[in-house]
């Protein structure tokens, strides 16, 4: 009986706990206030309805002690409720420095996830317990949310800038993801599963992923990537006249001679590879070309996943020869082995996938893996 | 203008000749076409939102029924979609935003305030034309496909990617809109040049507060949808890429300017539900509505909040931290003037002699469905709670609490309350005040499981949930009661227009209410009173004392045995709290 | 707002049915009409702020892409504008003082001033669909015609560009037909502008707006300053 009406989430993960905590007592806050005023209302409208024979004189029509009083409490009350509330937003919003990078793409109609590893999920996310992990997310079309209530996370993944969210996952077991954020025609099928293993386990998955040979990492691909379009023919190990080494960037504060100093992040080193005038560092001119519109998003965060390890004990190839050398199977991937391990993912999820699914045919993710194959 | 009740009973006069009003002094299809009386334009106006209202209703139950199964029952995914637009921005646009204004206001403000007309009449007449064309835009938008987009019409699915009549239909929300702001600057010009001598402002009635309040959030914020949307149209016809993510536009931003405009509407559609709510509380206390300035300046206050309060709508959407704790903050302090209304109109039926007919019930539920309403909008004002909450069927009931349960709630209760003004004609208050609980049952059956749905995660705008099938039960449950509901909205139609062709007439003044609009004759002339009236007396100045002398005459009346029934000792609690 | 007052009771009086006195009347367009010019500056103000928030983002591409405006026929356009609004002024003036011939000669000075801006504004926009500077799939390709621009931010201006500017000139279009309308009455005789100078003030004060509006889009879209560098 009571299984058919479920009354929360699961709660799987850090946040969970001091969420629902806010929750109840808003709960509890508003059952009071409106317990209060219903039994006020039907006590009053029983007690001095037309034809009661109550004492009815000397009427109140302004009182300013009583008016203040239900003024500052719930002002009080609020400001109380907002304390809370913010402090917890806040922790949502400010990931760890050691959480784990994953990034997410959304399509219509379908979540595209890469591990640092370069392992690829389609609508399905795995992730250890008890690790955090920090999700960074860009849209490649319409706006979307990514969406896991027993998490307690949600963001917007908005087209042309990265958004992010971190959680730690607290409890083994499977849960729903969601896309949050209308996106058209088949925006309740966008979604699928969130896996949550015991680190042991997760390491297992991690180390065959399901897949025939193991994948390039998502260094890996940014760093073929970064010789295969020439980007090590200016940004070397050390700065030169013409191009700044990208060495150690991430993290650190960088000066422009067109605009105020920024910190380098993720959004940063987007802008800079799709528009690199925007933000001209300081000394250098506007040599380096536009890539906006040649780069997919997909190109893109490799190519930033290849960056932030730059200078992390990753040594950096200066010229095109030692770069190849130093990534196995670069033709084999080349040539097509990505599909394989794509349909692999896709087979393995199959497997995990506990949810009740009562559609088994899911157009949109069939047509988006086959476009994915003509691409490759 | 003393107030002498008169029961509803003692009205039916037999068959004198009519005399001349606003409905029987010319019956041509072009006195009504033409017209430049504002009663009439809110007739012409009450038809056509109604309307509007049944196509949304219609729109909703499909929603209902579809939403039985995870995996759906008749509709495909697209045209799901284009009937929960069509739902959404018929019942905004169309429904609530000029339901309670022009319809109620348009009657009511020029006969409360003592004047012969609006300001600005042909202006009037203009504004329900361009609503006329609006709707009909969009009749043949859903004639033609549809709209896909929801009725926020978000870029850049709106603007980019949406192969749906988005055109069309933002042209017809940009009419619909200007149609507001006539009437808007009508309102304002009307209240505050053509006031009844004596009529100061601390003796306007609430109503006219709201309405006032109301004609200001709509000409600040109105304009700036407009020109929001016209972008987006600007978009898609003239490819100018205001809005385009892949030219380097901001998505975002169109979001930040569309809820500029779109919070404040949340306070177009509820200050008018306040300003009845305040009616129909004092008039059916028979007492002057509890702290009158506090109520008065909280309308202000919540308009004018109203306007830094947008960003709460977008706390997860790439919105700095920052930006959304202050935005946050704000919203709390927004809370407040409304509770403010809720203690006041509570204290005001404390020593009232409280008429328990239908619009008062409508009113009594106002006070709970609404309390709920705004207190669940605090879990979203919450930063933390919001991320889960946000985008969910929590979200979607708190917002019908508050629209439905408020503004509909209200809506219907005014329509009760004037109709014997409007019309002249007086409906069975027995079946209606069935019915107004009926509104209550079956709307709190339809909305409450949603919260509960919501919270366990089941995202809104969901047309298959086979995803999350666990919600199911909280789903049948809300179709079930949302038959309820549908009910409850066929059966005022059956009395009230029955009431048009039998109901006994309407004296000036059947509730014995408080007010100008009671003062001249049922249905009123076409220039409302037949001499300006000098206004001498204080708003809602109901004699307790006259109240409780004829209670005591009614009760020997009705219990000759008992003449001692009422105690009437004079040294109670001065200071009498309510709580 | 003190005016000369018609007499209510006399039979030729422009008094509508709804107001008690001619005076209550011209308070009632006064404030109409400027309630109607606040929807109109919340209008144009989304806009400014959109245009305000580009620019900020994107100085260079913004400075470089609006070389192609062209300085000479905005100015010229903008003193016609400028003119204009002086002989409105003249209008009302004249008006006050119940001269028909002279406000039906400033009100059509004002009109032609009108067309003479639209007909400019023509051959600037036929300069920008000849260069290809028109945003969508047509836009130029060619970086350097530019002056290096990034290609997508100079689309970006010009949709803000031909989309205010246009507005605007709906609104020029919308004042010709108001100031029409005016001269039209005028030149009948019409008692509610003849008897009292306040709806020519009116109409007068719309007019105002739109060419204040101008004033604003003029420095912002022509005359930029080189950003920082």
């Amino acid at each position: 009986m009571f299984s058919n009406f479920p009354m929360s989430p699961p709660s799987a993960s850090n946040f969970a706990a001091e969420y629902d905590f806010i929750f109840y007592v808003l709960l509890a806050l508003t059952l009071a206030f409106t317990a209060l005023v219903g039994v006020l209302v039907i006590y009053f409208s029983a007690k001095y309805r037309k034809g009661t024979k109550v004492d009815r004189s000397r009427p109140i029509y302004e009182h300013l002690k009583l008016e203040l009083t239900w003024t500052i409490i719930p002002l009080l009350l609020g400001l109380v409720m907002f304390f809370f509330g913010a402090r917890l937003f806040i922790k949502m919003r400010t990931p760890p420095k050691d959480a784990t990078d994953v990034y997410v793409i959304g399509k219509q109609w379908m979540w595209h996830i890469q591990h640092s590893n370069g392992i690829r999920e389609n609508n399905s996310l795995h992730v250890a317990m008890g690790k955090p992990v920090k999700l960074t997310c860009i849209s490649q079309d319409v706006l979307h949310a990514f969406y896991i209530p027993a998490f307690r996370q949600q963001i917007h993944v908005v087209p042309g800038r990265y958004t992010t969210m971190w959680f730690t996952p607290t409890q083994v077991g499977t849960y729903h993801l969601f896309c949050g954020m209308y996106c058209g025609t088949q925006h309740s099928e966008m979604g699928g599963t969130v896996v949550v293993m015991e680190p042991r386990e997760f390491a297992e998955w991690e180390a065959n992923g399901g897949q025939s040979s193991a994948p390039m990492s998502m260094s890996q691909s940014g760093a073929k990537l970064f010789s295969a379009k020439g980007c090590n023919n200016c940004h070397g190990a050390e700065d030169t006249m013409r191009a700044p080494s990208l060495v150690g960037l991430m993290g650190t504060t960088r000066r422009f001679s067109n605009a105020s100093p920024a910190k380098v992040d993720e959004s940063y080193l987007r802008e800079s590879i799709l528009r690199p005038h925007q933000k001209l560092t300081s000394g250098y001119e506007e040599t380096m070309p536009i890539y906006e519109g040649q780069l997919t998003e997909e190109e893109i965060i490799n190519l930033i996943a290849y960056m932030k390890v730059l200078g992390s004990g990753v040594p950096i190839p200066a010229t095109s020869n030692v770069n190849r050398a130093s990534v196995p199977n670069d033709s084999a991937h080349a040539n097509g082995k990505d599909p394989l391990t794509t349909n692999a993912l896709q087979a393995e999820r199959g497997e995990m996938d506990t949810t009740p699914t009562i559609r088994t045919h899911n157009p949109s993710v069939n047509a988006i893996a086959a476009e994915e194959k003509t691409h490759k | 203008m003393s107030a002498t009740p008169i029961d509803n009973t003692l009205l039916a006069t037999g068959p004198v000749e009519e005399p001349v009003n606003y409905l029987n002094v010319d019956h041509s299809i072009k006195s009504w076409l033409l017209t430049g009386d504002h009663k009439r334009i809110a007739i012409l106006y009450l038809f056509s939102t109604l309307f509007f209202f049944f196509l949304g209703s219609v729109a909703a139950s499909m929603i209902r029924l579809e939403l039985t199964s995870p995996v759906g029952m008749i509709l495909e995914s697209e045209t799901y979609n284009k009937v929960f637009t069509a739902h959404g921005v018929i019942m905004i646009f169309f429904f609530l935003v000029p339901a309670i204004p022009a319809v109620l206001g348009n009657f009511l403000v020029p006969l409360m305030i003592g004047a012969r007309d609006l300001a600005f009449p042909r202006l009037n007449l203009l504004s329900w034309y361009l609503y006329i064309i609006a709707g009909a835009l969009i009749l043949t938008v859903l004639a033609t496909g549809g709209v896909d987009t929801g009725w926020t019409f978000y870029t850049p699915y709106s603007s980019m990617y949406s192969n749906s009549q988005v055109t069309m239909s933002i042209i017809a929300v940009f009419l619909a809109g200007f149609s507001s702001i006539f009437t808007g600057i009508n309102f304002i010009v009307t209240i505050h040049k053509m006031r009844a001598p004596g009529m100061t402002w601390f003796r306007l009635p609430l109503f006219v507060w709201a309405a006032y309040a109301t004609s200001v959030v709509v000409i600040l914020g109105t304009p700036v949808v407009a020109i929001t949307l016209l972008l987006v149209v600007f978009e898609r016809v003239f490819h100018l890429p205001i809005f385009n993510p892949e030219l380097g536009g901001d998505p975002v931003l169109f979001q930040h300017l569309f809820w500029f405009y779109s919070h404040p509407a949340v306070y177009i559609m509820i200050l008018p539900a306040f300003g009845v709510q305040s009616e129909l509380i004092a008039n059916f206390s028979r007492k002057r509505v509890f702290g009158y300035h506090f109520v008065a300046f909280s309308t202000l206050a919540i308009s004018a909040l109203g306007f830094v309060v947008w960003g709460h709508h977008m706390f997860i959407s790439s919105e700095s931290m920052y930006q959304s704790v202050v935005f946050s903050l704000i919203s709390f302090l927004v809370a407040v003037p409304s509770a403010i209304k809720i203690f006041n109109w509570t204290a005001t039926l404390y020593k009232g002699t409280i008429r328990l007919q239908a619009p008062m019930l409508y009113a009594l539920g106002f006070m709970g469905l609404f309390t709920v309403g705004g207190l669940t909008g605090l879990f979203l004002a919450s930063l933390g709670t919001d991320v889960h909450l946000t985008n969910t069927y929590f979200i979607v009931a708190h917002f019908h609490y508050v629209m439905v349960g408020g503004s509909i709630t209200a809506f219907m209760g005014g329509l009760h309350y004037w109709w014997p003004k409007m019309t002249g004609k007086i409906y069975n208050d027995g079946i209606a005040k069935v019915n107004a609980l009926l509104v209550f049952v079956g709307f709190n059956l339809t909305f409450f499981p949603q919260f509960i749905a919501g919270f366990v995660g089941m995202p809104r705008r969901y047309h298959y949930y086979y995803l999350i099938p666990e919600v199911q039960a909280y789903h049948i449950l809300s179709t079930a009661g949302a038959s309820v509901l549908a009910i409850s909205f066929v059966i005022p139609a059956v009395y009230l227009l029955q009431s048009l062709k039998s109901g006994p007439k309407a004296s000036a003044n059947p509730w014995g209410a408080h007010g100008l609009e009671w003062e001249t004759q049922s249905p009123p002339i076409t220039f409302n009173f037949t001499e300006t009236p000098i206004v001498t007396d204080e708003v809602y100045d109901f004699d307790p004392v006259s109240e409780f002398e004829q209670e005591r005459a009614n009760a020997e009346m009705t219990d000759p045995g008992n003449d001692a029934a009422v105690t009437h000792t004079g040294e109670e609690l001065p200071s009498g709290g309510t709580e | 707002m003190a005016t000369a007052h018609a007499d209510p009771h006399d039979e030729y009086s422009p008094l509508k049915h709804q107001y008690e006195d001619i005076e209550q009347q011209n308070e009632c367009y006064t404030v109409g009409m400027w309630t109607f010019l606040v929807t109109e500056i919340m209008f144009f103000g989304a806009l400014f702020f959109t245009y305000t928030l580009y620019r900020w983002n994107y100085q260079e591409d913004f400075y470089l892409a609006h070389e192609h405006l062209n300085v000479t026929l905005g100015a010229i356009n903008t003193t016609i504008l400028l003119f204009s609004s002086f002989t409105m002024v003249m209008g009302v003036h004249y008006a006050q003082l119940k001269d028909k011939l002279k406000v039906l000669g400033s009100l059509t000075v004002t009109m032609g001033c009108a067309f003479a801006f639209l007909v400019i504004k023509y051959f600037e926009y036929a300069e920008k669909f000849r260069d290809h500077l028109y945003p969508g799939a047509n836009f130029t390709t060619d970086a350097a015609s530019l002056h290096g621009a990034n290609l997508n931010h100079a689309q970006l201006f010009f949709g803000l560009y031909f989309g205010m500017t246009g507005l605007h000139a709906i609104h020029i279009i919308i004042g010709i037909l108001c100031i029409g309308t005016l001269a039209g009455m005028w030149a009948k005789g019409n008692k509610l502008v003849t008897e009292d100078y306040l709806p020519t003030e009116m109409i007068g004060l719309y007019w105002h707006f739109v060419d204040l509006v101008w004033i604003f889009l003029f420095p912002l879209m022509y005359l930029m300053p080189q950003p920082y560098k």
